[in-house]
This record gives C-alpha cells, sequence and structure tokens, in this order.
C-alpha cells in the first residue's frame, strides 16, 4: 500500500504542476485516513503544509428509499475557501461511482473549485455513473459478486487490501 | 415503514437507551450542516412533511421548518389559526385527508394529550409529536439532552431539576423520561399545586424549594409558568411566585457550583426567570435553540429510512 | 298464550332463598308453580333447562337510552332489545335525554315507546330539577303519576346541597329514591382518575375525592331529612367507607356499582383508548377490590351497568375530548360472572340478587322473584358458555365498550317479560 500512496502523490504534484492551492479532501470513512497519509507524504517532499477536509457523503446518497439511513453520520469538515482551489477526492475503492457523484455533489455545495480531481487507492470497475479516477493507485477487475475490503492502521490497525472472491473464498 | 425508532416519535417514555443515543448521535453532524454557507443537504429530497399545528407555536414551528428544509424535503404548513381546524372531530378528518394525500411524514402540535398517537395509528405515515397536550414534547426533551451532553460531557449521573408547572408541562415529563433512560438523577421542585399526583414515586428526587434544587442540581430545566395559571387558582399571584420559585442571580450565587440553567421558551423573564440570569454566563438558552434544529433534522432523517441494519458497513462504495 | 314450562334448570330465586334445580311453569304471563316434576298442563310448550340457570329477570336500575334527542345513537326500542339480550327484564331510563325527562308529558313519552317497543320494561326515572339545570324541583308528583319510578339528574351531580336536601324531603311523599350521582364539580374537571396513570398520560386528573365528598353530603342531607338517596356507579374505596358507616347508623341509603367499575382499573387509559373513559373515571386497584368487597358485604347494593352509548366516531377523538361512557347491558352479566363469580368473591345467586332481586327492592318495581302469582319476568341463562364480545353482535345501537375482544362467561338464552319471550338467542 505504501508504495501506491507514494506513486499517488507523485502525481497529484505533476498533475497540479506543483502544491498552489491543493486541498486533499478524504471521504469518510477510510478515505480520510489515505488522505492524510497522501498529504502527509506531499508535504515531506514539498516542504509546505495542505489544508485538509473531510466529507460525509451519507446525507447525499441517492438510495436512502432503499437502504434507509445509516445509523451514524460522520463528520464533514472543510477549508473555509474552496473557491478556486484545485480539491483532490480521496476515496479507498472505486466502484458505481455512486459515492464520488455524491462527493461531487457535496463539495458544489461548499465552494466552487477550479478543478476537482479523484484518486482511489483500488478502481475495481463496474461503474454505474459516468465517472472515472484521476488518480488510481491499482486497478483489478472484480465480478459484482466479489468484494474489496481496505484497511488502514488508523481505523483497522493494520494496512491491508483483500480481495474477496464470491467463489473460492478469500485470497489476498 | 418501521425504523430504528418505530414509526413514529410519540414520546420519550419506552424510547430505549440505544435509541436516544442514536438519535443525539445523529444530530452532532447536522450541527454541522447550519453552520454550511449552503444549509441543505439533499437527504429528505422529494419527501413531503405535514407540519399540522393545532396550537399556536412559534419557535417549535420555525425548528422543525428549518430542519426539514435544511434536508430538502417539501413542506406544508397548516395552522390552526383561521382554518376550520378547531378540534376533536376534525383531528380524524384531518388524518383520513392525510392519508389520502400519501403525505410522508407529519408533525403535529395538539392541544390535547394523546392526540399524535391518535394520529399515527390511524395513518401510515411517521408521525412526529412537536407536543400533544400535557403529555409529551420528545423533541424538545431530545434537545435538551443534547444541550447537557455538549455541556457537560456526559448525561449519566448529572443531577438536573425541573422547576416550575410540572402538572401542566409536556417538557417536564419528556425529560423526566429522557434523562432516567440516559442515567441522570432527576429532581423536581415546584409549589405542590403544580406538582402531578404521584410523580414522587417515579424515582425522583422532591426538592421543595428552589434553594433546595439550586444545592442539588448540576443543571436546572426551569418551565414557562402561563398566565393561566393564576386565573385558575393554582398559585396566588405571578409576583409572588418569582419571589418564592423565581431563579436570580442571588439565589444562583449560593450554589455551590455553578449550574447550567435550561429554559424550554418562550420565557417569562421576571416570573420563573430573571432577566440577568436568562442572559446570564450559566445560560444554555441559546444553544438550546440551535440543537433544537439539529435533533429534529436527526429524528426526521432516522424516521425517514428502513431500518439501519439494512445499511452495509465496509469500504466499498455502492 | 300458550302456557310455557321451563323443564329441569337450576332454578335460583334469592327472594326466596330458592336453589335448586325445578321447573317453572307460566301461566297467562304469570309463575303458576314453581317446584320438581310438575305436569305438563296440555297445550303447554316445554322447554327443557338442563345445565340453565332459570331466575328472575335482570333488572338495571341506569340505562342511558338517548331517546329524545340522540336517536342515531340509541332508542328506546334498540335499548330495550339489548336489555333483553343480556337478561334483563326491566331497565330504568336516566332523565338526561334532549329534551330532558322533567315532566309527566315526557314521563309518558318514555312510557309509550316502551309499550311500543314490547322488549324489556323500560321505567323512566325524572329529573330532579326542570331542565337538569339545579336550580328549581321539577314536579316530582307529576312525574311519578305518570310512571317515574325516581329522580335523579344523573349525567350532572345535583350540586346545591338546599336543592338535594329539599329533593330529599319532597320526594318521601312519593316514596321514590334520588339517585344522585355523585361528583363535585369544582375538582372533577378531568378525564380519568387522578394518579399515576393521568401524570404519565398528562392528562388531567378527577381525584377520588370528587366522588366523596358529594357521597359524604349525600350521606348527611340523608340522616338531616330521612329521605332515600341512591348513590350511583361508585367508583372509590373512600365511597365505600363512607356507605359501610351510613349504613350501620341505619340511614337510609343505597348504592350500585358498574361492571367496569369491578372489573377494570385505570391503566385502561394507556394508549388513550377512549373506550376506557367514563365518568366517574376507571380507578386503582385498591378501589376495584373496595367494590368488589362492597358487593360482597352489600353495603354497594345491586350493579347497574350505565348503559350510555355513543355514536361510533363520538369516541373518535382525542381523549380529553371524547365522550364519557360505554354500552353495558349486554355484557353486565357476563362481567359479573368472570369477575366475581369465577375467583369465588360471590356465588351466583348472590349474583342474580345484586342484579335482579335487590334493585327490584330498592326501586319497589315488580319483578326480581319467581314466587308464584308474580309476573313471569325471567330469564334463562347459560352460565358456563365462554363467549367473545364482538361489535357487531350487539343488539344497541352503539359498540362502544372496553370489553370488545374480551371473553365473557355466561349469558342468556331466553328472557320472558309477562311470560313473552321477548329474546331468544338463535341456535
Amino acid at each position: 500500500m505504501a508504495g501506491a500512496l507514494h506513486r499517488m502523490a507523485t502525481e497529484i504534484v505533476e498533475r497540479n504542476q506543483g502544491t498552489d492551492g491543493l486541498v486533499i479532501v478524504g471521504i469518510q470513512r477510510r478515505g480520510v485516513e489515505l488522505a492524510e497519509r497522501v498529504a502527509a507524504l506531499i508535504e515531506a517532499a514539498e516542504g509546505t503544509t495542505l489544508p485538509r477536509g473531510k466529507l460525509d457523503i451519507t446525507l447525499y446518497r441517492d438510495d436512502l428509499q432503499t437502504i434507509g439511513p445509516r445509523p451514524i453520520v460522520n463528520e464533514t469538515r472543510l477549508p473555509a475557501a474552496l473557491d478556486g482551489a484545485s480539491v483532490i477526492i480521496v476515496d479507498d475503492v472505486l466502484y458505481t461511482g455512486r459515492t464520488a457523484r455524491a462527493a461531487l455533489d457535496e463539495v458544489a455545495d461548499f465552494g466552487r473549485p477550479r478543478r476537482v480531481w479523484l484518486c482511489v487507492l483500488v478502481d475495481r470497475g463496474g461503474r454505474e455513473l459516468p465517472i472515472q479516477a484521476d488518480i488510481v493507485g491499482s486497478t483489478v477487475a472484480l465480478d459484482t459478486r466479489d468484494r474489496v475490503e481496505v484497511m488502514v492502521t488508523e481505523v483497522d490497525g493494520l494496512d491491508a487490501v483483500d480481495v474477496i472472491r464470491a467463489a473460492n473464498g478469500e485470497a489476498r | 415503514m418501521t425504523t430504528a425508532l418505530g414509526k413514529d416519535l410519540i414520546g420519550l417514555e419506552g424510547l430505549t437507551r440505544a435509541q436516544i443515543e442514536l438519535i443525539l448521535d445523529t444530530a452532532e453532524p447536522f450541527k454541522e450542516v447550519s453552520e454550511r454557507p449552503i444549509k441543505k443537504v439533499p437527504a429528505l429530497r422529494g419527501k413531503t412533511i405535514v407540519n399540522l399545528f393545532f396550537e399556536p407555536s412559534t419557535r417549535t414551528r420555525i425548528s422543525f421548518e428549518f430542519a426539514e428544509k435544511r434536508l430538502s424535503a417539501d413542506t406544508v404548513n397548516v395552522a390552526s389559526s383561521g382554518s376550520s381546524v378547531s378540534k376533536g372531530e376534525t383531528l380524524v378528518d384531518t388524518a383520513r385527508n392525510l392519508e389520502a394525500m400519501r403525505i410522508d411524514m407529519v408533525v403535529i402540535r395538539h392541544g390535547s394529550s394523546g392526540a399524535a398517537q391518535f394520529l399515527g395509528n390511524r395513518i401510515r405515515s411517521n408521525v412526529v409529536n412537536a407536543g400533544d397536550g400535557q403529555h409529551e414534547h420528545p423533541t424538545q426533551g431530545l434537545l435538551d439532552l443534547l444541550t447537557l451532553r455538549d455541556e457537560f460531557g456526559k448525561i449519566e449521573g448529572l443531577k438536573v431539576a425541573i422547576c416550575g408547572d410540572v402538572l401542566h408541562s409536556r417538557v417536564a415529563r419528556s425529560n423526566l423520561w429522557g434523562l432516567r433512560t440516559m442515567g441522570a438523577e432527576v429532581g423536581i421542585c415546584g409549589p405542590a399545586s403544580l406538582l402531578p399526583r404521584g410523580i414522587s414515586e417515579l424515582g425522583v428526587t422532591m426538592l421543595p424549594r428552589i434553594e433546595d434544587a439550586i444545592q442539588w442540581a448540576d443543571a436546572l430545566n426551569i418551565l414557562r409558568l402561563q398566565l393561566e395559571r393564576m386565573h385558575a387558582g393554582f398559585i396566588p399571584s405571578l409576583r409572588e411566585y418569582n419571589r418564592v420559585f423565581g431563579v436570580s442571580t442571588e439565589r444562583l450565587a449560593q450554589a455551590p457550583k455553578p449550574l447550567r440553567i435550561l429554559h424550554p421558551g418562550p420565557m417569562n423573564r421576571g416570573v420563573e426567570i430573571d432577566s440577568d440570569v436568562a442572559d446570564g454566563p450559566h445560560s444554555v438558552i441559546l444553544p438550546q435553540v440551535t440543537n433544537g434544529v439539529a435533533v429534529r433534522m436527526a429524528v426526521l432523517y432516522l424516521l425517514a429510512g428502513g431500518s439501519p441494519e439494512w445499511a452495509t458497513p465496509g469500504s466499498d462504495d455502492r | 298464550m300458550r302456557p310455557l314450562l321451563l323443564r329441569g334448570g337450576r332454578v335460583i330465586d334469592p327472594s326466596r332463598g330458592a336453589d335448586d334445580v325445578a321447573d317453572v311453569l307460566i301461566v297467562d304471563g304469570k309463575i303458576a308453580a314453581v317446584g320438581r316434576g310438575i305436569p305438563t298442563p296440555d297445550g303447554a310448550i316445554e322447554r327443557p333447562c338442563a345445565g340453565q340457570v332459570i331466575a328472575p329477570g335482570l333488572i338495571d336500575l341506569h340505562v342511558h337510552f338517548r331517546e329524545p334527542g340522540q336517536e342515531e345513537t340509541e332508542t328506546i326500542s334498540t335499548g330495550a332489545m339489548a336489555a333483553a339480550a343480556g337478561g334483563f327484564t326491566a331497565v330504568c331510563a336516566m332523565p338526561n335525554t334532549d329534551p330532558v325527562t322533567d315532566n309527566q308529558a315526557a314521563v309518558g313519552f318514555v312510557v309509550r315507546q316502551a309499550i311500543r317497543a314490547a322488549k324489556a320494561r323500560v321505567y323512566p326515572i325524572g329529573a330532579v330539577s326542570i331542565g337538569q339545570r339545579g336550580e328549581q324541583l321539577a314536579e316530582f308528583g307529576e312525574l311519578v303519576g305518570a310512571g317515574a319510578v325516581a329522580v335523579s339528574d344523573d349525567g350532572l351531580p345535583v350540586i346545591s346541597s338546599h336543592l338535594m336536601r329539599t329533593a330529599l324531603e319532597y320526594a318521601k311523599t312519593f316514596g321514590v329514591p334520588v339517585a344522585d350521582h355523585c361528583e363535585d364539580p369544582t375538582l372533577a374537571h378531568g378525564a380519568m382518575h387522578e394518579g399515576l396513570v393521568s401524570t404519565r398520560l398528562g392528562l388531567k386528573g378527577i381525584p377520588s375525592a370528587a366522588e366523596e365528598i358529594m357521597v359524604a353530603r349525600d350521606i348527611i342531607l340523608s340522616e338531616l331529612t330521612g329521605g332515600h338517596v341512591h348513590l350511583c356507579h361508585m367508583s372509590t374505596r373512600g365511597s365505600v367507607d363512607l356507605i359501610r358507616r351510613a349504613k350501620e347508623k341505619g340511614l337510609r341509603v343505597t348504592a350500585e356499582a358498574t361492571p367496569h367499575h369491578f372489573a377494570l382499573t385505570h391503566e385502561r387509559c394507556e394508549g388513550y383508548d377512549t373506550n376506557a373513559k367514563m365518568n366517574p373515571p376507571l380507578r386503582e386497584v385498591a378501589d376495584r377490590d373496595a367494590i368488589r368487597s362492597a358487593l360482597q358485604d352489600g353495603t354497594i347494593d345491586v350493579i347497574a351497568s350505565d348503559h350510555a352509548p355513543h355514536h361510533y366516531d363520538a369516541k373518535e377523538r382525542a381523549f380529553s375530548e371524547a365522550p364519557n361512557g360505554i354500552v353495558g347491558l349486554e355484557t353486565a352479566f357476563g362481567i359479573g360472572m368472570r369477575e366475581l363469580v369465577e375467583p369465588g368473591l360471590l356465588s351466583l345467586p348472590n349474583l342474580i340478587e345484586r342484579m335482579s332481586t335487590m334493585p327490584a327492592r330498592i326501586f319497589h318495581l315488580p319483578g326480581g322473584t319467581l314466587a308464584v302469582g308474580a309476573p313471569a319476568d325471567v330469564v334463562v341463562l347459560d352460565p358456563e358458555v365462554r363467549w367473545t364480545v364482538e361489535a357487531s353482535q350487539f343488539n344497541s345501537k352503539s359498540a362502544n365498550s372496553p370489553f370488545l375482544g374480551e371473553e365473557l362467561i355466561g349469558r342468556a338464552e331466553l328472557t320472558l317479560v309477562d311470560g313473552r319471550p321477548v329474546f331468544e338467542r338463535a341456535k
């Protein structure tokens, strides 16, 4: 995972041609920790300080009617000024694209960034919306019944990416 | 649809500690929504909510309306004044009409105890009790709990004295049940003519005088004393009430520890509470109002959807 | 009319202290013979009654039949039919109709409507005061002359102690009791009993004291005047104590209790069930138990239903706005069996005494006996049958009962008035 995060940090700086205007925003839950790691890597490499944010997209989901409300809505905190910023939305897994869609809606309610990039650790395919990631740690093609679980030390006690295939149990 | 709270929120009596904690925890992020530049999230987009107020109320209705609008629900207000809505028989007709219009939720304020349950038993929509007679005002109880939790970091073990006209107060009842369920100690203070029969059997500490309450409590929840009580002979005069039971700076100065002062509003300054207390450093009356919107958003949000168990945890986006 | 021979039932006649398996022969509307092995007269109808109880028809001193004024709720005809189905051969109709039964024409109207209905007998009770306004005494002489058997402002208390005193004194001339709805109206602003349940539900309470103050006053006035006061629907242990002491002093005080007050308690109001709303309200367990004991030892003389029909949508309201009262004629006996006889508090003959013989005696009515020569007001009861109360089975026009869906024990199979069947349960 460490290598992937390094590559992602480097690519963010390259794409933005530096760190000017960068805001790193993680999606609750594990995207927040990944965003923190990426931001720390960039800060160490570039000798600067980056504004961070966290986003809980629960209230922006389009499936309240079918799944009902999530019991816990996590914190959303964004830096005061998103107008004109280059917002990097960080999440662990990109799948249907619905979370990313909700995140874009929510960011739009906080201001008008100059541009927004989507940065994910794992792209597993299976999109239901015309959404793609700009910066990807790794890509795997999985069946809809398969699952990807990303664990991070801050939450889960270890760093790991598990791919759980419906057909033949667990593989790493 | 049955949710973590059941179909309706009628009162805090009967809610479990886990349910109350769920509401308070859900209210936390909603506080932040009200601080955003765009104070609106799409969580209840497409839901229709009727605010049915058979009794005049400004602050509760506005608080609910903000909560609904900040969740993007479509709302309609029906107030009793000026319409044919008056009493009894129209309640059942109103229920049938609402049912026929396929409303998602109804927020009801009514002068008769049991009116919210009456409605909830007759329509499929979710019903939120915004105060029924002298029975309960659950969202007020919840916002009081949230305010206490904000102030003290926890509710368990707190000593909260409910002071004043407990007999006629739905706020007192909701607070009593909510505080007890959350593990607080409840004190009751007021003239015996304004205390309901048997209240001492409900596991509360009886505090005969306001001085006793101030010595005992961590926080005072001071109830509004309505002028009608004097005319109905429950107390001789508002002036005497203030002299004997009014919360003043001088009386608070005798407290062994700094107290927090809550009041459900609207206040009768100079009757149950003096202005310098209401506006003073111990007052959390305005945070109560702020929390009111967040708590009501949480209640509406939780009632709006299905069972929370259906929401799958895990990091897959779906 | 052909003679009727009720063959081989358990004949219970509290007026003669009789409880035996026997036959009852009815000829020309009168009891002709009671005994074993009565030969069947020529042309007689013989009805086997094995396993059933033959008793004097039940008598209810306290019903509301709503006619004139609220005929959509009950009429004298439907009420008398409900009474017959409940095993009652006579009922006393309270005067709080619209207009009030406060003059001889109004009393005559009730009498005529009852004759036309030809079911249970309906005896009118006249008002104490004109319009039940508590001001001017009604013309008791004319009321009684037209058929009134008692006077009462029931539905409302007689607030003025002066008026109550005058009524008790004046009623002595005509030998009728003054039946009072005991309630101090300045204390009784409430929707249910004042206690823990009213506190929890946030409903205004009616303290027991509201009843007891008036019971005490009425007893004192009975002592002052020597008049016969009948205390309606007693509901509190304090009232029972007061009546017990009055009876020990030998005062002319009689009292009634309703099935709901010896069966139910104020917890029944939880959930704001408006069918549990009545006045006096359902009280506490200790009150219910005191009423039961008072029925055992005779402190309370009679069971009366306080049958109070209400249109179905009148009870479809918030609790505090709903009207008071429940229907009771068709459930009274079954509740008495379930709550008093089944647990062994009262014997079946005691229950019949409280529902037939004593009511007849204290209001000076015919009936309440199977003595030879008496009018054949008779009920044949199945004391064992367990049945479920259903709204659709009521003969009353209304079905506001908290007992809906409950199982009761025992009911009338055949009700005879003057030997004529006014109710027979379909097989």
